[in-house]
């Protein structure tokens, strides 16, 4: 039960809302501690798990780029292009961008867009751009909660559409853990029984994005 | 053969470059505590493998404490005016686009045309990490191809990166330290006792309540860890296969990938999943720290409530 001590260390510190790497490396020093590890133990497991896992910030290789077309103004032309399509509204543009971004995902192509890549540069300031057609100038707040909903719906569509496609990691653990316990199975069928439960998170956060975009109008 | 430290080289030139940068910036109070943080991420990049587990544990520390101690500022490199983008905007028109759509094309034919190709019997791109080394090489042909068509200067993709980066900062690094201190919770056991925890609790005999049990346990183990991954093992383990398969005859294939959509809807609705969650509040610049997270958490639960219902009803037919 002790060893809970550094889950309870993460849920409070981030609930009091201390700096998030040092909760993480205070839970780590707590959790290993109450493992009967020796705190020069924990450090080097630490570290080792750190430096295992730096495929993790691979995205953010892309960050110069997406600068450079900022730069150069690709904000300011996705706002203006969406501004001239006037059968594009906010909601529309969104539930597209689910669709393709499920389909992607199902594929197994996942970095092919992202936050870094598609939301801040393209996706945000076009849901401003479309919104803005239709409703003229909007205030600060209206803004961030656009942009908020582009995040949201880039989550939403890869979260329920990535495990459609085979060779995916969570597909492989789970092909992995079943073996382990003895009962074989293949990557489709549960790629397969992945599917209903995409139909539904684009029925489900498309009607909520349409509901979003009735309520701006208001 | 191109891997994975060919890719964590180029991230290392990069954060050093960052790091020089920021050096430089006077319009920044801390730039001191940029140039360490930067600085220790290129040398945790080119170095990283050479460093020692003790050596990445004091580097860590470090990080953890320059951003603990809000050591971190927000550089102002130069960059163009709104004004002066618009211009541009209006210049350059649609070859705006090209480096955009260019990457993800780049990606594609790594994936699909580098991918395959031999050279002296050994493959070009290590096939096990062909995803990371593709995106690396399109991302920087992508910038090649930015800076030369949008006749941007040379500086230009080292200022424009700091610029954004600086404005994530911490949270920058926030992923791959939750990904390590999971691997300490699994060294530790914790997964074990929370499985202990939750095959306690489960009430004899009824079917639906078992499988509320695991599709709940998986979202809330979830949110705890940040991770479905984490969570699957632990729940698949102490609830899944001995209730639902074993006891109810429930289908493996159902109960295990619907019950993974479960943890997916937890990690919607967490903090701790810091890539999609936190890393975009700073990328869009909302002050709301939480914003992403509340516009997902209606979604989250419809969602939680629909899996858990495919399960009851596709899981024992």
């Amino acid at each position: 039960m002790l060893i809970l001590l550094g889950v309870a260390v993460v849920v409070a510190g981030f609930a009091v809302g201390l700096n998030p790497l040092l909760v993480v490396t205070v839970s780590a020093f707590v959790t290993g501690l109450a493992a009967h590890m020796t705190p020069l133990q924990v450090l080097a497991a630490f570290g080792k798990a750190f430096n295992d896992n730096r495929q993790v910030s691979v995205v953010f290789l892309l960050y110069p780029m997406v600068g450079v077309l900022e730069r150069a103004g690709l904000q300011e032309r996705a706002r203006a292009v969406i501004g001239w399509m006037r059968g594009v509204s906010l909601g529309r543009l969104l539930l597209g961008y689910m669709a393709l971004r499920q389909i992607t995902a199902a594929l197994g192509l996942m970095s092919i867009a992202g936050p870094a890549q598609t939301v801040r540069p393209l996706l945000a300031p076009m849901a401003e751009g479309a919104a803005e057609a239709r409703l003229g100038v909007l205030d600060d707040k209206t803004r961030q909660s656009i942009r908020a909903q582009a995040a949201a719906a880039e989550n939403v569509a890869v979260f329920f559409g990535e495990d459609i496609f085979v060779a995916l990691g969570s597909v492989l653990l789970m092909v992995g853990i079943l073996a382990s316990s003895g009962i074989v199975i293949e990557p489709l069928h549960l790629s397969l029984w992945a599917i209903p439960s995409a139909i539904a998170a684009f029925v489900i956060h498309g009607a909520r994005v349409l509901l979003f975009e009735r309520r701006l109008r208001k | 053969m191109i891997g994975l430290g060919f890719v964590f080289d180029l991230m290392g030139l990069m954060f050093a470059a960052f790091a020089a940068l920021s050096l430089g910036d006077r319009a920044n109070p801390k730039r001191m505590g940029n140039t360490a943080f930067w600085g220790l991420l290129a040398l945790s990049f080119l170095f990283g493998q050479r460093l020692g587990d003790i050596g990445n544990g004091v580097l860590v520390l470090a990080l953890a404490g320059i951003a603990g101690c809000g050591g971190l500022g927000r550089g102002k490199p130069e960059t163009t005016s709104s004004i002066e983008r618009r211009l541009l905007s209006q210049q350059f028109g649609e070859r705006l686009f090209v480096p955009a759509l260019l990457m993800p094309v780049a990606l594609l034919v790594g994936l699909f045309v580098l991918k395959p190709v031999m050279l002296h019997g050994t493959p070009l791109i290590d096939p096990k990490q062909a995803t990371l080394v593709c995106l690396g090489l399109a991302a920087l042909i992508a910038v090649i191809v930015a800076v030369i068509l949008l006749r941007q200067p040379l500086i230009a993709p080292f200022q424009e990166g700091r610029r954004l980066i600086d404005t994530v900062g911490w949270a920058v690094m926030l992923p791959q330290m939750l990904a390590a201190l999971g691997a300490v919770f699994a060294l530790a056991g914790v997964g074990k006792v929370v499985g202990e925890l939750m095959g306690g609790w489960l009430p004899e005999g009824s079917r639906l309540a078992a499988v509320c049990v695991y599709g709940l346990g998986m979202a809330g183990f979830t949110m705890m860890m940040g991770n479905a991954f984490a969570a699957f093992p632990v729940m698949t383990a102490a609830v899944a296969l001995p209730v639902l398969v074993k006891r109810f005859g429930g289908d493996p294939a159902v109960v295990c990938s619907i019950g993974m959509l479960c943890g997916f809807c937890g990690t919607l609705m967490t903090p701790l999943a810091a890539n999609f969650n936190l890393v975009p509040v700073r990328l869009l610049e909302l002050e709301d720290r939480h914003a992403v997270i509340k516009a997902q958490i209606p979604t989250a639960i419809l969602m939680l409530m629909v899996n858990i219902g495919l399960i009851y009803v596709f899981a024992f037919r």
